[in-house]
């Protein structure tokens, strides 16, 4: 075993070498004039892809770290030039951009769009694969993962609905792997799939057990910052055997952490729960808005989400890779779905389960799909717990709808009704 | 006596206000923020001193809140001014539950605890539709002082529908119904009906409970105040101190600094 000193920061540190390398990989790809399998992190069936030697993109990931650094901006002129309206969606601009440029970002370059798999978790992912079918000929592949009929319904093995789905979903992977045999040109291998799957069951068990540990007080992660970063690897690496020591090691470090009374780097006054999507034009600094106040984000509905349900932890069946992997794809979407489109128990359960202080929900204004249900969200919470929470806006993308000043105003407002309640608290 | 201040140092005008061990209001002084707010700050809380014929060693605590907070640079501390306004509302109208605070550009609505202690608030986001600055607006598209806007509106009785979302637009539109050959006190009564419907919405979005207090520069606008009531079907508590209670709260908060810190000193009194 590792000792103390290597174990703690560990995960941020390799997360970040782990990020380069793939992106080294797409630009040696992209270089090579191979095309790429664009995809989503909501049903990225990165698992399947892994077959046939994809280089995978995922063009929600390319968007942000535009934003993180500093340069979105740049990107969405560009797209704006061209034509595409303020009111759309910045990752997608950001990527009208990228390809203009001809696939050149940042961090490197990613390959051209060989082929799209789009799930209907987001009905803009539908819309931005029609962008590239029609702009670069690519083969598009509409992925229809149906999402849960109510809140909290969680139907068992054998509901009629529930088999019709997994159905359904099983059906277009067997209509999808021809298609990414004919694009690749590589064969569908069976064991190759059982041997991603069997990477991606230990980064879903080890990505709930990371998410299960920041229970502890201290926290040993920032769900906001740190937990970006774990992530980003939980995407980009989803089925592979580096992905998965990655997080078998993330484990050993939360552990670590926990048993030792670590924390994040700043004292935790506050636990917090933040709900939506970062503020990437500022990421740092909103932040340190936060942790300022002594404010530690102790989970995050974004690590459910976009991590595709990876919290889910769903345990694929080695025996039956094919059917096991439609439903763990149905069991993941529907989860990443239900984390933005029925919160409101999810959210009291976190509240309880990691004795949350107050709710951060940061609604944005490039994307409806996580956004329209907040303001309702709130209020439910509002009226079943009595627990502060804080209402702001800005974005992911645009740094045009991110005034720091309103920010900082909203956020030390929150602080000063959460020191008076602690106040309060102690005096009675 | 000890005393206590609060410098509010707002996106228009700075306000200072010294209070006493009473919580009395001792002095207070009110100046355009300009564009130095440093000295805007420093100038507010001068003519206060000058008005109560205080000296500066006789105040001690500052606390610095609005936008210029942290340009209070001979201020103690600082607390934003949605606490302070929820603080201040609640030491003029003890019953106050919820605030409606219109200033130059923002407006806010907060839910405050019998204590004054903010339970919930809401702000305009990005845009000053619905802020004092969509008065202002109006008022240089008409040529009319502010503080005529709001009589002249009283005496509407047909009242334009202001449509726009955008302050600089507002603008725009007014002319045009002006072109259109409307009463100014028609538009006038359509702007001030435009800004409490915005206002309206914010207010329901934290819950409106009884007493509303109505704080800021703009309750002072006797036009603001009847259509903010007709559309919210409840009477606002409106002080004559309204357009201070920023800086009052602050200095509230100041005051419980000052009797913080003497308790320990009474407390060895005593048990000396």
């Amino acid at each position: 075993m590792a000792n103390g000193d290597s174990i703690v920061g560990r995960g941020n540190a390799e997360g970040a070498r782990l990020f380069r390398e793939w992106f080294s990989e797409l630009t040696d790809a992209a270089e090579a004039g191979r095309g790429g399998a664009y995809v989503f992190v909501m049903g990225s069936v990165a698992e399947l892809l892994r077959c046939f030697d994809f280089p995978i993109v995922f063009p929600e990931v390319n968007s942000l770290q535009t934003a993180v650094r500093h340069v979105a901006h740049e990107y969405l002129d560009e797209a704006e030039d061209y034509g595409y309206s303020p009111d759309i969606c910045g990752y997608v601009k950001a990527d009208v951009a990228t390809q203009l440029r001809g696939g050149r970002l940042p961090m490197g370059r990613i390959p051209k769009p060989a082929l799209s798999i789009c799930t209907n978790a987001c009905n803009t992912y539908i819309k931005w694969g029609e962008i590239w079918e029609r702009t670069q000929g690519t083969r598009a592949f509409t992925l229809d993962v149906p999402g849960s009929r109510a809140a909290d319904l969680s139907p068992v093995r054998g509901d009629v609905a529930l088999e019709n789905d997994r159905r359904y979903v099983l059906a277009q992977l067997r209509e999808l792997i021809p298609v990414c045999e004919e694009v690749s040109g590589v064969r569908f291998d069976i064991d190759r799939l059982r041997e991603s799957l069997g990477y991606a069951n230990t980064m879903n068990r080890c990505w709930a057990r990371v998410l299960e540990l920041n229970r502890s007080r201290p926290a040993p992660f920032n769900a906001l910052t740190d937990g970006t970063i774990y992530l980003g690897v939980s995407n980009s690496l989803r089925g592979t055997e580096a992905g998965a020591r990655y997080f078998v090691d993330l484990v050993e470090e939360m552990e670590y952490k926990r048993d030792h009374g670590i924390g994040t780097a700043t004292d935790e006054e506050y636990r917090l729960i933040f709900v939506g999507v970062p503020c990437y034009p500022i990421f740092r600094r909103f932040g340190e808005l936060f942790t300022e106040w002594g404010g530690t984000f102790v989970n995050s509905t974004y690590l459910s989400f976009a991590s595709g349900g990876a919290n889910a932890a769903f345990e694929y069946d080695l025996e039956r890779p094919l059917e096991s992997l439609a439903d763990g794809l149905l069991h993941s979407v529907r989860n990443a779905m239900d984390s933005m489109f029925f919160q409101t128990d999810t959210l009291l359960r976190m509240v309880t389960e990691f004795a949350a202080d107050g709710v951060v929900y940061h609604p944005i204004k490039s994307c409806r799909t996580v956004s329209t249900g907040l303001a309702d969200t709130r209020r439910a919470v509002m009226e079943r717990a009595d627990v502060a929470s804080l209402y702001i806006e800005s974005d992911m993308m645009d740094r045009r709808v991110v005034s720091e000043a309103q920010l900082k105003n909203r956020i030390d407002a929150f602080f000063e009704g959460l020191a008076s309640r602690k106040h309060q608290a102690a005096a009675s | 006596m000890a005393y206590a201040a609060g410098v509010d140092v707002g996106s228009t005008q700075t306000k200072a206000v010294i209070i006493g061990e009473d919580r009395r209001i001792a002095a207070r002084s009110l100046m355009e923020t300009g564009s130095n707010v440093v000295r805007a700050a420093e100038q507010a809380f001068a003519a206060a001193l000058r008005a109560g014929d205080l000296r500066e060693e006789e105040v001690e605590f500052v606390v610095g809140t609005g936008y210029g907070r942290y340009k209070v640079t001979f201020g103690n501390t600082q607390v934003t001014e949605i606490s302070c306004h929820g603080r201040g509302a609640v030491h003029m109208f003890p019953r106050t539950r919820t605030v409606v605070d219109m200033g130059g550009q923002d407006t806010k609505a907060i839910r405050v605890a019998p204590g004054g202690e903010i339970v919930d608030f809401c702000m305009n986001d990005k845009c000053a539709a619905g802020t004092g600055r969509f008065l202002g607006a109006a008022s240089a598209a008409l040529d009319i002082p502010l503080s005529e806007l709001g009589p002249t509106a009283l005496r509407g009785e047909r009242p334009v529908k202001i449509t726009t979302t955008c302050t600089v637009f507002a603008e725009s539109e007014v002319l045009s119904w002006l072109g259109k050959g409307k009463k100014i006190e028609d538009i006038l009564l359509g702007v001030h009906q435009s800004i409490a419907m915005r206002s309206a919405g914010l207010l329901r979005r934290v819950g409106v409970e009884e007493e509303v207090t109505f704080t800021g520069g703009v309750a002072r606008n006797v036009a603001m105040i009847r259509t903010l009531e007709e559309r919210l079907g409840v009477r606002l508590n409106v002080s004559e101190e309204s357009h201070y209670m920023g800086a009052l709260g602050a200095a509230l908060f100041a005051l419980d600094h000052v009797q913080a810190s003497r308790a320990p000193a009474a407390a060895a009194r005593r048990a000396g």
